[in-house]
């Protein structure tokens, strides 16, 4: 039940009601967004951004950075093979 | 598709395999301890685990076995089978439309599952969201539409806001049946077990995405265990096990999250507004496995007592009991035989292997299960079971292979 999807927010179907259209793998849904909305920020603010989608809302905005940072993180390690190479996984 | 085949790469699961391995090596030579067992508290991650075949990924070593201990936090598993009844029942009244997630139509209860419900003229239909319940309630303005309710804060928010969006729109056929359950409470009850041994913890990712990370420090602060916050693709998990292995191979007892392209260190605003708006802690709440613990769950406040399906329909369990029939009679004395004998509570909690329950596999089968964890993909009882281990033997040479 914990199953989250990322998706790309691409258009916005009902502002009062806060649903965008999110697509996922080529496959449009109507997301609720209340979740990643900040106080007084706009639905049309969110276009363009990666979020985790679970049963139909938008729960948090992926950190395109911070996912990065991982990847190069576990990709150095197979270059590294000393032993501080540990202390830099973490 | 990006940011789920990024995280899958095998050159990034063999990498973290080596590096898993190193440390192993430099614990064993510590030579404090031959075992370390690390519990994946959430289901999702149990599934990963299986999907992925990572169990058997993860290196061997002479000095020391590392130990994955499938944890309890899989809504359906610890759901009560008093609950199912009473979900059936409220199902079974005239005008109601019960709407459910999937994966929660198959858990037992003592009187059959809401699948059965259906079978006996219930409307019970499955939506992926809490809004899809919602649209069906706007629709059929003359039935009563209620939600099933499940999962931890994972999926609070969206019930939360979904209370809310009825009330906005001012849709008073809605109501939840709600059986939503709270992590900590849940995670120090294993803590607090004595017979329990744990050495650390890979907690739920989507959980932290919510509550934060804070609600994980007594872990750290009051059993002095390390814990790591992870996501759910392959090199996720297996990197939340490595900083585990890496807090004790350097002694260490911290709240770490390696899921940082997601989580956020103070959680979900907007969604933690809600639930404290919507939600009030359950006083006592039955887990299977657990019996009673103490706020370990959330009701709905007095405030939204309209969108509260117990309120609006009370205990219906007598609408239940149709009249016994000799075959209904033995049907429900041959099912409380089997559970006098089934150990859910000991495999929920990792004290025992699913292997070691005497239902399994032959009297507890996906096909006709008697225990929860053999319903949903989440429970160590399924994996297992899908995972072509049907016994003992076959657990032993799997984990040797």
């Amino acid at each position: 039940m914990c199953v989250g999807i990322p998706g790309q927010i691409v258009g916005i179907c009902n502002e009062e009601q806060q649903l965008v259209d999110v697509d996922i793998s080529g496959i449009k849904r109507p997301v609720n967004v209340a979740c990643v909305l900040e106080k007084g920020e706009q639905v049309a603010n969110l276009l363009g951004d990666w979020v985790l989608v679970h049963v139909g809302f938008a729960m948090s905005r992926i950190d395109e950075q911070e996912a990065q940072e991982t990847l190069a993180l576990l990709d150095e390690l197979g270059e590294l093979h000393e032993p501080d190479s540990d202390e830099k996984l973490a | 598709m990006k940011y789920s085949d990024d995280f899958r790469k095998p050159e990034l699961v063999k990498n973290l395999c080596d590096a898993i391995g190193k440390i192993m090596g430099r614990i064993a030579s510590a030579g404090t301890r031959e075992k370390v067992r690390v519990m994946e508290f959430c289901g999702g991650h149990t599934h990963t685990l299986f999907k992925y075949g990572l169990e058997e990924l993860l290196p061997k070593h002479s000095g020391l076995s590392i130990q994955m201990v499938h944890g309890p936090g899989c809504p359906v598993c610890v759901l009560p089978m008093s609950r199912v009844d009473q979900c059936a029942a409220i199902a079974l009244q005239p005008d109601v439309i019960l709407c459910s997630f999937g994966d929660a139509l198959r858990i037992p209860g003592m009187h059959g599952n809401l699948l059965d419900a259906k079978a006996r003229g219930a409307d019970v239909r499955t939506v992926y969201s809490p809004l899809d319940a919602l649209t069906i309630a706007r629709k059929n303005p003359e039935q009563q539409v209620v939600f099933f309710a499940l999962g931890f804060e994972t999926t609070m928010p969206s019930t939360a806001f979904t209370v809310l969006e009825a009330e906005k729109q001012n849709i008073p056929n809605f109501s939840v049946f709600c059986n939503h359950i709270l992590t900590s409470p849940t995670l120090r009850a294993l803590l607090q077990d004595p017979t329990l041994e744990l050495d650390g913890f890979v907690a739920p990712g989507h959980v932290a995405m919510v509550t934060g990370l804070d609600i994980f420090n007594f872990v750290s602060d009051e059993f002095h265990k390390p814990l790591v916050v992870s996501g759910f693709e392959p090199s996720d998990l297996l990197q939340g096990i490595y900083m585990v292995l890496l807090q004790i191979a350097n002694g260490e007892a911290k709240i770490e999250n390696q899921y940082t392209r997601v989580v956020k260190g103070n959680g979900s605003a907007p969604g933690l507004d809600a639930m404290t708006k919507v939600y009030m802690p359950h006083p006592i709440l039955e887990l299977r496995g657990f019996g009673q613990i103490g706020n370990a769950g959330v009701c709905l406040r007095p405030e939204y007592e309209n969108f509260d399906a117990e309120k609006k329909f009370g205990h219906s369990e007598s609408i239940l009991k149709p009249q016994p029939t000799a075959q209904s009679q033995e049907a429900f004395r041959q099912l409380e035989e089997l559970l006098q004998k089934s150990r859910c509570g000991e495999v929920l909690k990792g004290k025992i292997e699913p292997t070691g329950c005497p239902l399994y596999g032959e009297l507890c089968t996906p096909h006709a299960p008697v225990g929860a964890l053999m319903v949903s993909s989440e429970g160590s009882c399924a994996a297992y079971y899908n995972r072509g281990i049907r016994s003992r033997k076959d657990s032993l040479l799997a984990a040797d292979a």
